[in-house]
């Protein structure tokens, strides 16, 4: 049935039944990408360890071995304590696999609404251009401008005063970071989309009949997508520091509660009897950061159909 | 031909580009890009739109098809306004009337297999669904001289003139009346282009397309074109039908220009006088005063600096704006006699 009009046409026939439509060609790209696929597998099974922390933990993460304990921490493999004790004689451990919970929610959940803003925000800016970018680039602006913490100190304050709290909960720690840190991500979005709207598939949509709404998202941003995920796998890493910053000066993820960067703040004053209490959740960090970032590498090269 | 009706009617139209300085975006100017404009292309022809880089028509056939915002006037398409159209109706209007775009290289989303490419205009429209969608796809890559299986590929596995022919694919895919072709082979090699041209001519034939043809190369408007429109400087200086205006040129620019056209003999080329003009073509954001020709014309003289020429008619659909015409009754002027625009 192979009508072809023009003599010498430039391709070879192919029999039909060859022929199959492939939707999956971004895991096909993914599988070849070795180092992402480490990544991926590794970050699989940081996430299952912290969802089954109750049941993998040796130990309640903020029960004290009074017992062993004797006011330092205990050293790894010390009176079962694999990894030993914290400054408190609790399971470290333990304490790891629980504040795993707690540093990669918030790592994602702060990250994922950082990127949901500000990619809609450099979105709309970088198409409509004119006033509306105008406006979302100066709005931009004024959110660079907030120092995050003396926020967290008056927001602190005002929930301590609205309510018996004397430290900000899970989700508000999320919403700030999340609310505060998508001005970079709005501004290279924008940039994309300053040069991508300009492109002659850009007007070819227009000119098929696409909504706005239907070219911004399916048309531009997968062009603009490999700088996101670069963006977002360092956010990650930038987050769960963050956060052990906030928590270190009292505003973050309240002890007892462990997540990893409390515990590497409080660390701090046995550094030179005690390292390994800094060690392992720095580790811990620095393994997910690496993760991540090989993730976000194959991620980006997979949606590219450019790669081979 | 002329018993056909007009599909399209393109009445005094204008698009101005504003160009703004300074730190307060002081409006200082414009850019007239197309200038005040009238054509009409009839049912299933073809008209070609030619000029020098710069002279508006691209930015003529973005108009016209709405792509960007007259600034003034109307583009009449089976019967409604182009531009005054709600966003639902035009959207729905775009089904009508496609475009074919210059460069095959950045015409086509590096993110989108082949078949979403062609795809998405039949689901956006709903034209197909589900498997319908494939198996229409597979027809149009056929149509086109491509094979079902380059449905799973990407655009940067294909040569130009692969990519040209995907383009036409998608402006097929909605089932257009009326195709604006952008210089729709001046990216591509000359034994691309034949080929290309020829299936843009078999279309024509088997779905009854009418064609707006913007191009600078004369050769390939002659050998497509039902009619030919000539603009310069945002304005249009000459409309006829193919033959009368290759025979027959009556503007001194449309003579110019088609002088430059090489013929394939050598006996013949080394004969060939060329009209050389002086100069570049004017600037848009300043044109001549009167006739934008005059500062290159050969046979310009005093009317020609201070008044605009309107179309008028000399022949049966030809029409052509020249005072040195219309003073010496609709003969043309005998620019190879002018020695100075001779070489």
């Amino acid at each position: 049935m192979a009508t072809t009009l023009v003599p010498g046409a430039l391709t070879a026939p192919v029999p039909d039944d060859e022929f199959r439509l492939e939707r999956h060609g971004v895991w096909k790209r993914f599988r070849k990408h070795r180092l992402a696929l480490v990544g991926a597998v590794v970050i699989i099974l940081i996430a299952l360890v912290a969802i089954f922390a109750k049941f993998l933990a040796p130990a309640d993460p903020n029960y004290i071995d009074q017992v062993n304990w004797q006011g330092t921490p205990l050293a790894p493999g010390v009176a079962h304590h694999v990894l030993g004790t914290d400054e408190n004689g609790r399971d470290l451990l333990s304490r790891l696999m629980f504040g795993a919970q707690i540093s990669l929610t918030v790592a994602f959940s702060a990250v994922l609404m950082e990127l949901t803003i500000g990619t809609i925000v450099g979105a709309i800016a970088g198409y409509y251009g004119g006033w509306t970018d105008y406006a979302l680039m100066r709005l931009t602006d004024v959110f660079l401008s907030i120092p995050l913490l003396p926020l967290l100190l008056v927001l602190t304050a005002i929930v301590a005063a609205s309510s018996n709290k004397a430290a900000l909960g899970f989700g508000v720690i999320v919403v700030i970071i999340g609310g505060t840190s998508w001005p970079a991500v709005a501004r290279l979005v924008r940039a994309s989309f300053l040069s991508l709207r300009e492109k002659e598939f850009c007007e070819a949509a227009r000119a098929l009949g696409n909504r706005d709404g239907r070219i911004i998202f399916r048309h531009l941003l997968p062009n603009a997508v490999a700088p996101l995920i670069v963006q977002g796998t360092l956010e990650i890493a930038n987050v769960i520091i963050l956060e052990s910053t906030l928590s270190f000066l009292g505003f973050g993820i309240q002890p007892p509660t462990a997540s990893w960067g409390n515990m590497l703040a409080n660390a701090e004053s046995n550094m030179a009897i005690a390292p390994w209490v800094a060690i392992f959740p720095g580790l811990c960090i620095l393994v997910t950061v690496l993760a991540i970032n090989y993730l976000g590498d194959g991620l980006r090269d997979a949606l590219d159909p450019n790669m081979k | 031909m002329n018993g056909r009706p007009d599909i399209l009617e393109v009445r005094d139209l204008y698009k101005y580009f504003p160009i703004s300085a300074g730190v307060f975006s002081r409006h200082i100017g414009d850019v007239k890009a197309v200038d005040g404009i009238d054509f009409s292309i009839r049912q299933g022809e073809t008209l070609g739109l030619v000029g020098e880089s710069g002279s508006g028509k691209t930015t003529a056939g973005r108009v016209v098809l709405r792509l960007l915002p007259a600034t003034k006037g109307q583009v009449i398409f089976d019967g409604h306004d182009v531009h005054t159209l709600g966003p639902g109706d035009l959207r729905r209007l775009r089904r009508e009337m496609q475009i074919i775009f210059q460069d095959p290289y950045a015409s086509l989303n590096p993110r989108m297999s082949i078949g979403a490419i062609i795809g998405e205009p039949l689901r956006i429209h709903g034209l197909a669904r589900g498997k319908d969608v494939d198996a229409r796809v597979q027809d149009l890559l056929r149509r086109v001289g491509l094979q079902p299986y380059h449905a799973n590929r990407y655009p940067h596995e294909f040569s130009g003139g692969q990519r040209q022919r995907i383009g036409i694919a998608r402006a097929l895919a909605v089932d257009p009346k009326f195709i604006v072709a952008d210089e729709p082979v001046s990216a591509l090699d000359v034994s691309i282009q034949a080929q290309v041209i020829n299936l843009m001519q078999d279309l024509q034939a088997q779905f009854g397309l009418t064609y707006l043809f913007i191009a600078h190369d004369l050769s390939v408007v002659r050998h497509i074109s039902t009619r030919v429109a000539v603009m310069y400087v945002g304005k249009i200086v000459e409309i006829a039908d193919r033959d009368d205006l290759y025979d027959n040129p009556l503007h001194p620019y449309t003579q110019a220009l088609l002088s430059a056209i090489p013929i394939p003999d050598r006996a013949v080329e080394i004969r060939r006088k060329r009209i050389i003009l002086t100069g570049d073509i004017p600037s848009p954001v300043n044109p001549p005063s009167g006739c934008r020709f005059h500062t290159r014309c050969p046979v310009a003289f005093d009317r020609c600096k201070v008044e605009v020429p309107p179309l008028q008619t000399y022949a049966p659909g030809h029409v052509a704006a020249c005072h040195w015409v219309e003073e010496h009754g609709g003969n043309a002027p005998d620019l190879t006699a002018v020695p100075a625009a001779v070489a």
